[in-house]
């Protein structure tokens, strides 16, 4: 009983209970580290990935669900050694104390961008509620994120 | 059901038309009123609506659609306002759930400016701050009472009755001096509110003379002797001020709300507002008790918490001593009547097998292992996606709901189940809520399908839901328009998520 | 008091390099003071130098020249690893990059007690910044004799060593190196004019790999062979099990062994969604008995004055008589509060024979394993700690309790990595909280608008409760042959624990300050970030703004005016300066706050302005705009300072507006985010903008807890200054609010 999705490009074949949530598919199955448990309850956004480009808490999605389509994850955006825009601006600004939330805020912000490259700040501010940070790092997360649109923007605008 | 009123409908116009023959001034507004009922039960809108077009203007004929303007009054000083009179206007406006329409999200209070869509065009709710000039800072105290007694703004132009003047007209002298001293005492805010987006010709408003002809009965609240004072208080509050007819009640196709059919259900931005009279949905029939709790705290154990527009209701009548809030219990109660005894019994079992399901309350998520039937993917979807919150027997209103207990469930009506599947109960910020994720993102419209009928099938003794298909697509495309908001109280501080402009809505 | 342990504590850091030396005497942290306390030299080296004070415990180089820094603090998000690192290099003359740093761990690291306290910098920052000074003069002495040249002659540059007689690099000179040698507290430290990486800016080593998805936390461990267990708590503090009814969990699929000694009960299984399948199936079927053991929370500030054990005189002097004529009386209060990790705790363990290796987050790896060992019965020595990254810990949380947790199961499945993590509702209601305060606050003006006397009473349990013995673990708590939780007695100790900061710095001539203990624990509560300065400053602070409008005195005027240390005023004018502070008038329900406080009255100072909106309908508020002015001393790491400063201001925001923790008689009951709701997007400010206070060449001040009460006493200041309503009671709730506020 296997499904099939595509992780980050790659095609894989999760052998999980279609029941199990995709958070545990992607940590404990394909050994992944970008999505993390917080609360398994839809309320800190933890565990948000993308998946067909839309930010979803992986902890509360059943992995039938995700049966042929696209799952990005922290590690899709880019590597330690080639790190993507939203990763670049995150480094640059120093946006992380603890970063156990940080992952999530990237998804939902990348997630955020593709479907809107010029949200204005509130809009952003708005798409993260539904993320939580404890070490107060909110500032740094907006202005990494405003750097990243800057840097997707003008990589677009040159392209 | 449709038929059913369809019918009734049909039988009035015809008795309306014979009454016309017979006495034709009379007549006549009953019998447009009656005609306007039939055609709002026609599938065909568009036909209907020329019809209805055409009637308006005929009503508008009978009046003279212009009313007096009311001078500009100086400015109250709030200073010289009775702090007593104040506080009595908060009250009221609260039962008014004046706040919620009068208030972009993230915005100033009562700055007005919110969006309010419906069947006719976008209407934009007007700033009701002092500010002099774009507020009503130069309304007298007359002409604010006009506006509530007559839905005349102060320069004398009728207003849409997405004001409900229809229900505040009930209002006494004193209550309107009160919430006028109130409004008088807030922040002045100066911000004019977008023009209205309408159909033709509805922007243009002595129409809503003819409208108000037909439609509206200028008159205070007149208490019914045999009634107790709980019942009449309870009414004032609830048919007045309160307005609850404007969402339980079904509007005809001009928007007025049908009398026949009071309180049997109508719909508010997108969600369903079930029956509050005795075609009540919820498996467990409400009391008086169960309504003032839920009332006053918006939730109760057996139903759940309260949602979509009536989660602003709900916030704002926290603020009311609970002898208001158990008077429109009493009077909310009696409209309902008396259950059967079947149900009640029904019911008693229900809660019992309920409360014994229920784990030591500790655990966010005591999931009872549901096992997911081999190649059942409604479910599956449950046991991965909603067990571990709704199986999971913490009490409410943190703990999801016992599917068993839903009245969203068990509706004829699957538009709520779907609202708050798609688009979540986004959390409050800085207050205590229950948070639930959406889940458009997660569930396609056939895992939504799957996932609804297996909730159906498993939680009711209902049949299953005709047509479900075809909603979870439109409230998905916004072809069904829903607003979703945080709410546990009225959430307008630091950029609160707007009803239009969620950034998680696939519009 | 106050003032002599500053000057002394001055004295004491300056002597660094000076060889004068005013050392105070007070032994490292007790295991009950839990690190909380200062830890000082008692030999004239500084920081944890003092008790460590050979070379090669702090670094290390090897033949290739690869050097290698060791600490024994731990990094919890805060950067230390960063700054520890730039200390380092600046001292040897390379650059960070060169670096590797090591942390915490007791099979490789220094004993440095507990990452607590923002001690890190004053700590292990003078430790590694004297050890690599000395590393660096044994260098340039060895390249000196190898060279045949002066030292003077000898210029240091990327690892090399360049003189008259030729170039000789670090990995070189290595090996005639002896680092096994004892540092010398004399050793010159480099002049802050020359500093090139120090003060500058560098990107946290930890950062790139969390943005990556890297396995940096210990949450992300996945040891070969691993299996997955979770722990079922008693569903309340009091709870008895009567059966566990494990039969059928042991049958369900991936389920290893269900685990019971006691009232621990755990389950373990191949993977992790079914060991929490496995752990609900087991929390419906466990029995319990679970009696009302906690007082009603309506009444919890009336049971703490009931429930007196001792009373502590925190400081005196003259004789405090508070009469009628331009006094306030006043008393506030702060509820039970969370840690509140985003990441539930979590540890990884495996026992190998007659060894057990615990990976956990804990903040200190040596107490650790001793309360590991003991729960265990086993030698310290068999028992290695290794710190691992976590979710930000915000003070003792329960990194210590899931260490113990992933031990007791490991030794059940030897052989076989354990990994263990706390369930949301585990970490909402099991953690040991932010203990529950409150303080009566009497002060008097005399007609020239200064304080003349005051009086302070504050009524607090233990705010110190880590391990400290098996016995404050929690775990042990519940095994078979339980290992009782030992209740902390009275500390009052410079830094203040419960009190601190509940010593105003201001000039009073007649003052008097109680902490009356409260020692019974209904709840276990222990150190949360600042400990008792949250709270008291926010009551000091929002009292001196209460008493300025006595004085009819500007706020920050009224506070100069009793202030005469330079450094309190500078950082008080300049957070002033950036603010624009003014008593310009502002619209209607907008106001604006002050907040000043030294952190521990011996640490970074803090001074910080806002500017916010309530909204009287909601009782919300809006935060406009926060300016803080952050004096560190040596800022190593200016962003840094900057980060942590932020934060702290951000979450005490979320503190101060809306946390409180809720229970009945039996249980905690706000077990999730609903229930217990934290700052989001939605309420962050608009701005904040931390101003750092240029100090070269002072010694390093501990800054990460600095803003938390400063930001809570400011807020409350400004809701003050915005209402006419001065709010004394925690939260600053949207509801209590409205209600205070009435219409």
């Amino acid at each position: 009983m296997a499904t099939g999705l595509t992780v980050n490009g790659e095609a894989v074949e999760a052998r999980s209970d279609p029941d199990t949530p995709l958070l545990y598919v992607l940590r404990d199955e394909l050994g992944l580290n970008g999505a993390k448990y917080g609360c398994g309850l839809g309320q800190c956004g933890s565990c948000t990935v993308m998946v067909d480009g839309e930010a979803v808490l992986s902890c509360l999605m059943p992995l039938l669900t995700v049966e042929g389509r696209e799952v990005t994850t922290v590690e899709g955006l880019g590597t330690l050694e080639e790190p993507g825009p939203m990763q670049r601006a995150f480094i640059a600004e120093n946006a992380a104390q603890c970063g156990y939330c940080i992952p999530g805020m990237m998804m939902r912000a990348q997630a955020t961008l593709t479907a809107n490259p010029d949200a204005k700040e509130v809009e952003i501010r708005q798409a993260l509620e539904y993320n939580l940070c404890r070490c107060g790092t909110h500032m740094r997360i907006l202005r990494a994120i405003r750097r990243a649109q800057d840097e997707m923007r003008n990589a677009t605008e040159e392209a | 059901m449709n038929a059913v009123r369809d019918n009734t409908a049909f039988r009035r116009l015809v008795a309306a038309l014979n009454r016309m023959l017979a006495h034709p001034d009379l007549a006549l507004k009953g019998t447009i009123r009656s005609a306007v009922d039939w055609l709002s039960m026609r599938k065909s809108r568009l036909l209907g609506g020329l019809g209805l077009a055409g009637l308006l203007v005929l009503a508008g004929a009978f009046v003279w659609a212009a009313e007096p303007e009311i001078d500009v009054a100086e400015p109250v000083d709030p200073s010289s306002l009775d702090p007593d009179l104040v506080e009595e206007g908060a009250r009221l406006a609260a039962v008014g759930n004046c706040i919620a329409c009068h208030t972009v999200p993230g915005g100033e209070a009562f700055a007005g400016g919110l969006p309010l869509p419906t069947p006719f065009g976008t209407i934009h709710s007007t700033n009701i701050t002092p500010d002099p000039e774009t507020g009503i800072g130069r309304w007298s105290e007359a002409a604010f009472r006009r506006s509530l007694h007559e839905g005349v703004a102060r320069n004398g132009s009728h207003l849409y009755p997405a004001f409900p003047y229809t229900h505040y007209t009930l209002t006494s002298d004193e209550d309107v001096a009160a919430l006028y001293a109130y409004l008088m005492s807030r922040t002045p805010v100066e911000k004019t509110a977008p023009e209205n987006d309408l159909v033709f010709p509805l922007g243009f408003r002595p129409l809503l003379a003819g409208w108000k002809l037909l439609y509206f009965d200028d008159g205070r609240f007149e208490p019914v002797a045999a009634e107790s004072d709980d019942w009449n208080r309870g009414a004032y509050l609830a048919e007045g001020l309160g307005h609850c007819s404007g969402c339980h009640t079904p509007r005809n196709a001009l928007g007025a709300t049908i009398d026949d059919e009071h309180w049997a259900g109508g719909e508010a931005e997108g969600w369903t507002a079930y029956a509050i009279n005795e075609s009540n949905p919820a498996p467990v029939p409400w009391d008086t008790d169960a309504l003032a709790f839920y009332l006053r705290h918006g939730w109760h154990p057996a139903h759940g918490v309260s949602r979509g527009p009536m989660a602003e209701v709900t916030g704002n009548l926290g603020r009311l001593p609970d002898s208001d809030i158990h008077a429109i219990a009493v009077y909310t109660d009696a409209v309902m009547g008396e259950p059967d005894a079947a149900r009640q019994t029904a019911a008693d079992d229900l809660l019992a097998a309920v409360e014994n399901g229920r784990g030591s309350g500790q655990s966010a998520d005591t999931m009872a292992a549901i096992p997911a039937a081999e190649g059942d993917r409604g479910a599956a979807l449950y046991a991965g996606a909603c067990a571990s919150c709704h199986s999971a027997g913490r009490p409410q209103p943190y703990g999801g709901l016992d599917f068993r207990l839903s009245t969203a469930v068990h509706s004829d009506n699957p538009q709520n189940i779907i609202n708050v599947t798609l688009y979540g109960l986004p959390p409050a910020d800085g207050a205590a809520s229950p948070i639930m994720p959406a889940f458009h993102g997660v569930l396609s419209d056939d895992d939504m399908v799957a996932l609804m009928s297996y909730m159906r099938e498993t939680f009711t003794d209902e049949p299953a839901w005709e047509g479900l298909e075809e909603r979870v697509a439109d409230t998905r495309s916004g072809a069904h328009h829903v607003s979703v908001r945080p709410a546990d109280m009225i959430e307008r501080a630091p950029g609160n998520l707007g009803a239009e402009e969620q950034p998680w809505r696939q519009d | 008091m106050t003032e002599h342990l500053r000057l002394t504590r001055r004295g004491f850091v300056g002597a660094a390099g000076s060889g004068l030396v005013v050392a105070f005497s007070m032994a490292r942290a007790d295991a009950q003071a839990g690190g909380e306390a200062d830890v000082t030299s008692t030999e004239g080296l500084p920081g944890s130098l003092g008790d460590i004070s050979q070379l090669d415990s702090w670094i290390r180089i090897d033949p290739e020249g690869a050097i290698t820094v060791f600490t024994g603090k731990a990094e919890l998000g805060q950067g230390i690893k960063t700054a520890l690192l730039l200390v380092a290099a600046e001292e040897l003359g390379v650059a960070p990059g060169e670096l590797e740093i090591v942390s915490a761990d007791t099979a490789l690291t220094p004993d440095e007690g507990y990452t607590a306290a923002s001690h890190s910098m004053e700590e292990s920052g003078m430790a590694i910044r004297v050890a690599a000074a000395n590393v660096y003069l044994l260098l340039l002495e060895a390249a000196a004799e190898r060279l045949g040249a002066d030292i003077s002659e000898l210029e240091a540059r990327d690892g090399e060593i360049r003189g008259p007689g030729g170039t000789l690099s670090y990995g070189a000179l290595a090996g005639s190196l002896d680092l096994a040698v004892a540092a010398r507290p004399d050793v010159p430290l480099r002049d802050p004019s020359d500093f090139s990486v120090m003060g500058g800016e560098m990107t946290r080593i930890d950062i790139p790999p969390k943005v990556t998805g890297q396995p940096i936390f210990v949450q992300d461990l996945r040891p070969e062979g691993m299996v997955h267990a979770r722990i079922v708590r008693p569903p309340s503090p009091g709870a008895t099990l009567t059966a566990p009814n494990a039969d059928d969990v042991e049958t369900m699929p991936g389920v290893v062994t269900v685990v019971r000694d006691g009232n621990f009960l755990a389950v373990v299984a191949e993977r992790e969604w079914q060991a929490i399948q496995a752990m609900r199936a087991l929390e419906d079927a466990a029995e319990w008995e679970t009696p009302a053991t906690l007082p009603r929370q309506s009444d919890i500030h009336a049971w703490q004055r009931d429930n007196v054990s001792e009373v502590g005189t925190v400081d005196a002097a003259g004789t405090p008589e508070v009469g009628e004529a331009r006094s306030v009386r006043m008393t506030f209060t702060r509820p039970y509060t969370l840690h509140g990790s985003i990441g539930p705790s979590c540890a990884v363990a495996v026992m190998e024979g007659e060894d057990l290796h615990v990976w956990s987050h804990t903040q200190g790896v040596y107490p650790d394993r001793a309360a590991i060992a003991e729960m265990l019965g086993m030698e310290p020595d068999r028992v290695r700690v290794s710190h691992v990254q976590g979710s930000g810990c915000y003070g003792h949380n329960g990194a210590d309790d899931a260490a113990a947790d992933a031990a007791l199961v490991a030794r059940a499945v030897p052989g076989r990595p354990v990994r263990v993590q706390w369930m949301r509702e585990q970490e909402h209601a099991w953690e040991p909280f932010g203990p529950v305060m409150s303080m009566d606050v009497a002060g008097q003006v005399d007609e020239e608008g200064r304080i003349t006397d005051w009086t302070y009473d504050l009524w607090s349990g233990s705010h110190v409760a880590r391990p400290g013995g098996a016995n404050k673990l929690l775990a042990a708590n519940h095994l078979a042959d339980p290992f009782p939780f030992e209740l902390p007695d009275l500390q009052i100790v410079p830094p203040g624990l419960g009190d601190r900061n509940a010593v105003p710095l201001y000039q009073i001539p007649n003052k008097r300050i109680l902490w009356h203990f409260v020692k019974p624990m209904p709840m276990r509560t222990s150190a949360l970030r600042a400990l008792g300065a949250h709270a008291n400053i926010f009551a000091l602070e929002s009292f001196v703004d209460e008493l300025a409008l006595v004085a009819e005195t500007d706020p920050v005027e009224f506070r100069l005016r009793h202030l005469q240390d330079q450094r309190d005023r500078d950082v008080i004018e300049r957070a002033a300066t950036e603010f624009g502070w003014s008593q310009d008038p502002l619209p209607r329900n907008e106001g604006r706050g002050f907040a000043f406080a030294r952190y521990k009255n011996l640490a970074a100072y803090c001074a910080l302005a806002m500017r916010i909106t309530v909204e009287p309908e909601t009782g919300r508020v809006r935060v406009h705009d926060v300016v803080a002015a952050v004096d560190s001393g040596e800022a190593v790491h200016p962003d840094g300072i900057r980060n942590q400063t932020e934060g702290g201001i951000v979450q005490s925001l979320s503190w101060t507006l809306f946390e409180e923790i809720v229970f009945d008689e039996t249980r905690v009951t706000s077990i999730d985010w609903s229930s217990y709701p934290i700052m989001r997007f939605g309420s962050v400010p608009e701005r904040i903008d931390v101003h750092v206070m240029d100090r070269p060449g002072d010694p390093f001040l501990g800054t990460g807890e600095a803003a938390q009460g400063p930001t809570a006493a400011a807020l409350g200041n400004a809701i003050r200054s915005a209402t006419g309503v001065r709010m004394k009671d925690l939260p600053l709730s949207p509801d209590r609010l409205a209600a205070t506020l009435g219409v």
